[in-house]
C-alpha cells in the first residue's frame, strides 16, 4: 500500500493515543500497550504500514535517545563507581546466559555455529523494555533496577564484538578479515575526540547556541549532537546507543544539563514508543502459523533459562529476596541487538535466513511476553511475598501506648520524633521494613504490616491508645484505615495527613476533625521567607501568613459543599481544578490593607 | 574607660517600616559603631525567644537600651515575653543573679499621644511617669542604673523639625555616653 509520510504518522499516533491509554487502564502498562498498538496495524493485524524494517531501524533511534539521557543522568564518577556490577554482573549474565543456551543448542543437536550465535544474540536483552519499564516504575534508585542498568549497559558494550565476530564464523569469513586492528584504533580515537571535543568544542557551541535565546534552535542541536555522534559510532562499528551514552555521561555536568534533557525527553517518549510499534508490527506471524510448536518451544526454552539464571544471579548482585523475581523478568527477553546480530549472521551465511526470522520471532515474542510476565509478578508474586514480610507481626505483644503512627515514612517520622523526644510512647506501623531496626533500637515499637487490618490494630493497643496518627502515603489505604478505626475504634481520636484537597475532604466525609494537608504548612513557611525577601519584616511576614493562612482554611472548609455536589459527577481532575479556581478567586477577596498602624 | 562602651538598643516595634519615629531612632543608632540594634520582632517573629543568645548579648552590654512604642501604657507584646524569658531567677535577679549588675537602663519610647494628654485633666488622666513604675522597678532589681528615659510625644502629629531634633538629641547622647551633662545624670 502506497501512503504519505503524513497519512503513516496519522496511523501510528492513532494506535498509540488509543492503545496505550487502554492498556494502561487495564494495569498492563505502555510498553505493552505500544506492542499491541503495533500488532494491530502492522502486516498480520489490519495491514495497514509495510514498511516495518524501515520504521524499525528508524525508531530504534528512540534507544538511542534514551541512553544519551541516562548518560546525562550519570557523571563519570558515578559511572566509574558502577564499574563492578557493570563489568562483573553483566558478564556474569551475558556468559552463562550463553553457555547455558549454547549447551542446549549442542544437546538438541544443533549446529554449533547456529547455537552459538544464536546464544549470543538470546543473552541479551532489550534495553528499550527493561529502561522504559525501570523509568515507569520508578525503579531505577532500587537494587533491581540499578543491576538491570549496569547489566544493560555491558550488552550494550558486548554487542559490538558479537557483531564483529559474526561473520568470521559464516562461509564467506574472509572478507571480514582484516578489520580487527585498525577497526579498534578508530573506536578509541573517536572516544578520545569526543572526551575532548565534549569539553572544549560542544560546551561552548551549546553556549553561543542557548545565547542566541531561540528555543527551537536549540532544540535542534541537541537532536543534531545525537544523531551525529550517533552516526559517528556507527562509522566506526560501535554501538550507537553506547556512544551516545559516553557522549550523554561526558555533558553530564554541563549547564545546559536540564535544557538537553527537557528538550530531548518527548523525541525520545515518541521515537520509543513507534519501536515498540515496529517490533508489535514485526512479529512474522507467518512463521508462527507454520511451524507454531517450534516458536514457542524456543521463546519459552530461552525465557525460561534466561529468566532461571537471571533469577538464581539475582541473589549475589545483593538484589534484595521481594525484587528477585522482577529482576530476572525485567530481563528475560531479547533485545534489539539480536536483531542485529542475527541479520548479520544471515548476512553473513552462518545460517539461513529461515533460521534469522525465526529467532527473530522468538526475541519479539519474548519482548511481548515480558509486561505479561511483569503483570505476573505484580498480580502474584509481590503480593505473596508482601504477605510473608508481614507474617511476623501477628505475634507482637499486644501495646499499651498512647499513640498510634501508622505509616512511617517522612511525614510520620517526624511526628514519631516529636512525640518521643516528649518521652510519649509512641506505636508505629508500616509496610516498608526499612530501617525498622533502627528505630526499634530508640525504644520505638515498630511493626511491619498493613494498618488497615483491625487484628494488628487491636494489638497495636487501638481499644486504649488516645490517638491515632494517619499518615500514608496511599490515599486508599489512608481512607480504607480510616473508615475500618471508625467502624472498629468510634472512641479513638485520628488525626490524619491529607495529602491533597480531595483526600481532606474525604477524611471531612469520615468524620476526621484533625487534619492537616501535607505540603501546605510548610509552603506556607517558605512563602512566608519569600516576603522577608522582598522587604516585609519578619513579623509581618508572619503575619500576612498566618492571615493567608486563616483565609485560606476558611475557603478550604466553604468549597466543602461544592465538592460535595459535584463528586458523583465530575472527574478528579476536573474537580481539583474546579477547587483551585474556586479558591483562587476567593484568594483575590482577600484585602489585603494596611494591617496595623495605631502604633508608631 | 578607654575603650568607649557597648551599647545594645532592643527593639522591639511590630511593624517597623510603618513607623516613622522608632525607625529613625533606630537607623540613627545603627550608623554608630558602638551600638547593637537588636530587632526583637525580627528575630523572633513566632516569639520563640532564644534566652542563652539574649543573656550572651547582654552580658556583653554596658548599657542597654530598652526602645519601643508605648502600647495601652506599656510595652509591645513580644517585648514582654522577652523580659519573661529572658530575665532568669538566678541569672538576672535573685540569688546568685548578677549578671546584669551595675549595667545602665535607657528607656527610648514613644507616644501617639501629645504630652498635654498625659495630665489628670488630659484624655489619659495620669501623668506620662506614673505608667512606668514597673520597667524601672524591672531595671533596680536587677541592679541596673535607670536612666530617666527619652520619649517622644505625640508621635501620630510630630513636624519632622522636632522628630529630627529627638533623633539628633538621642544619637548625640549615645555618642557621648556615659559622659553627659549633669541634666541627664540622676
Amino acid at each position: 500500500m502506497e501512503h504519505s509520510l503524513l497519512f503513516n504518522a496519522l496511523i501510528y499516533l492513532l494506535a498509540a493515543v488509543i492503545a496505550v491509554p487502554v492498556a494502561k487502564k487495564l494495569g498492563l502498562g505502555a510498553v505493552l500497550g505500544y506492542l499491541l498498538a503495533g500488532i494491530a496495524i502492522g502486516p498480520w493485524g489490519l495491514g495497514l504500514i509495510s514498511e516495518v524494517d524501515d520504521i524499525l531501524h528508524f525508531s530504534a533511534f528512540g534507544v538511542v535517545l534514551l541512553l544519551f539521557l541516562i548518560g546525562l543522568e550519570l557523571d563519570p564518577k558515578r559511572l566509574w563507581s558502577l564499574r563492578q556490577p557493570i563489568f562483573g554482573w553483566g558478564g556474569a549474565q551475558v556468559g552463562l546466559v550463553t553457555l547455558a543456551l549454547f549447551v542446549l543448542g549442542i544437546a538438541l543437536d544443533v549446529d554449533w555455529h547456529t547455537a552459538l550465535i544464536a546464544a549470543l544474540g538470546l543473552s541479551l536483552s532489550s534495553t528499550a523494555i527493561a529502561l522504559a519499564t525501570v523509568g515507569e516504575r520508578n525503579l531505577m534508585a532500587t537494587p533491581a533496577g540499578s543491576a538491570s542498568f549496569a547489566i544493560l549497559l555491558f550488552q550494550d558494550m558486548a554487542a559490538i564484538p558479537m557483531i564483529a565476530i559474526v561473520p568470521l564464523l559464516g562461509a564467506n569469513s574472509a572478507a571480514a578479515a582484516g578489520h580487527g586492528w585498525t577497526g579498534a584504533a578508530k573506536i578509541v580515537g573517536v572516544i578520545i575526540a569526543l572526551v575532548i571535543g565534549g569539553r572544549y568544542l560542544i560546551r561552548p557551541i551549546l553556549r553561543i547556541i542557548a545565547n542566541t535565546g531561540m528555543r527551537e534552535i536549540f532544540t535542534a542541536f541537541a537532536l543534531l549532537l545525537v544523531i551525529a555522534i550517533g552516526l559517528l559510532m556507527q562509522w566506526v562499528g560501535m554501538s550507537m546507543a553506547l556512544g551516545t551514552f559516553l557522549a550523554g555521561v561526558l555533558l553530564a555536568d554541563s549547564e545546559y544539563r536540564h535544557a538537553l534533557e527537557t528538550d530531548l525527553e518527548p523525541f525520545k517518549g515518541l521515537l520509543l514508543g513507534l519501536f515498540f510499534i515496529a517490533v508489535g508490527m514485526s512479529v512474522d506471524f507467518g512463521i508462527f502459523r507454520a511451524q507454531p510448536w517450534v516458536v514457542l518451544g524456543l521463546v519459552t526454552a530461552f525465557l525460561s533459562i534466561k529468566t532461571l539464571l537471571l533469577y538464581l544471579l539475582a541473589k549475589s548482585f545483593g538484589i534484595p529476596r521481594g525484587q528477585q523475581a522482577l529482576f530476572a523478568f525485567l530481563l528475560s527477553q531479547g533485545g534489539e541487538f539480536a536483531f542485529v546480530v542475527f541479520g548479520a549472521a544471515a548476512t553473513a551465511n552462518v545460517f539461513s535466513a529461515e533460521i534469522s526470522s525465526l529467532l527473530v520471532v522468538a526475541v519479539a515474542l519474548s519482548m511481548l511476553a515480558t509486561p505479561l510476565l511483569l503483570l505476573f509478578y505484580d498480580r502474584v508474586l509481590a503480593p505473596r511475598h508482601r504477605a510473608e514480610k508481614n507474617r511476623p507481626d501477628e505475634r507482637i505483644e499486644p501495646q499499651d501506648n498512647p499513640v498510634i503512627i501508622a505509616g512511617f515514612g517522612r511525614f510520620g517520622q517526624i511526628i514519631g520524633r516529636l512525640l518521643h523526644a516528649n518521652r510519649i510512647g509512641v506505636t508505629v506501623l508500616d509496610h516498608d521494613p526499612d530501617q525498622i531496626d533502627l528505630l526499634r533500637k530508640f525504644g520505638l515499637k515498630v511493626f511491619y504490616g498493613d494498618a488497615t487490618r483491625i487484628d494488628l490494630l487491636t494489638v497495636a493497643g487501638a481499644a486504649k491508645a488516645r490517638a491515632l496518627v494517619v499518615a500514608i502515603d496511599e490515599v486508599a489505604d489512608s481512607l480504607a484505615l480510616v473508615d475500618a478505626v471508625r467502624e472498629a475504634f468510634p472512641a479513638l481520636p485520628i488525626f490524619a495527613r491529607a495529602r491533597n484537597v480531595t483526600h481532606y475532604y474525604e477524611l471531612m466525609d469520615r468524620g476526621v476533625m484533625v487534619l492537616e494537608r501535607e505540603t501546605f504548612e510548610a509552603a506556607l513557611q517558605l512563602g512566608r521567607q519569600v516576603l522577608h525577601q522582598l522587604g516585609f519584616g519578619a513579623f509581618e511576614a508572619r503575619q500576612a501568613a498566618m492571615k493567608f493562612r486563616k483565609h485560606n482554611i476558611k475557603t478550604l472548609l466553604a468549597v466543602y459543599p461544592f465538592y460535595k455536589d459535584q463528586k458523583q459527577m465530575v472527574s478528579m481532575a476536573k474537580q481539583a481544578r474546579d477547587e483551585l479556581r474556586e479558591m483562587f478567586s476567593r484568594d483575590a477577596q482577600l484585602h489585603n490593607g494596611e494591617s496595623r498602624d495605631g502604633w508608631d | 574607660m578607654t575603650s568607649s562602651p557597648n551599647i545594645i538598643v532592643i527593639l522591639a516595634h511590630a511593624s517597623l517600616h510603618h513607623s516613622r519615629v522608632n525607625r529613625r531612632l533606630a537607623q540613627a543608632a545603627k550608623a554608630l559603631s558602638n551600638v547593637t540594634v537588636h530587632d526583637l520582632y525580627e528575630n523572633y517573629p513566632d516569639f520563640d525567644i532564644d534566652m542563652q543568645r539574649e543573656q550572651a548579648l547582654l552580658a556583653s552590654a554596658d548599657l542597654v537600651v530598652v526602645q519601643h512604642p508605648i502600647q495601652w501604657y506599656s510595652m509591645p507584646s513580644l517585648l514582654k515575653e522577652w523580659f519573661d524569658v529572658v530575665l532568669e531567677y538566678g541569672w538576672a535577679y535573685g540569688e546568685g543573679g548578677n549578671a546584669l549588675k551595675g549595667k545602665s537602663y535607657w528607656l527610648v519610647a514613644s507616644t501617639g499621644g501629645a504630652s498635654d494628654t498625659y495630665r489628670t485633666d488630659g484624655m489619659h488622666q495620669h501623668s506620662f511617669s506614673t505608667f512606668l513604675p514597673a520597667q524601672e522597678q524591672t531595671a533596680r532589681l536587677c541592679g541596673m542604673t535607670w536612666i530617666p528615659p527619652h520619649i517622644f510625644h505625640g508621635a501620630h502629629q510630630a513636624d519632622i523639625v522636632s522628630l529630627d531634633q529627638h533623633v539628633a538629641t538621642y544619637v548625640e547622647q549615645l555618642e557621648t555616653y556615659p559622659h553627659w551633662p549633669a541634666k541627664h545624670g540622676t
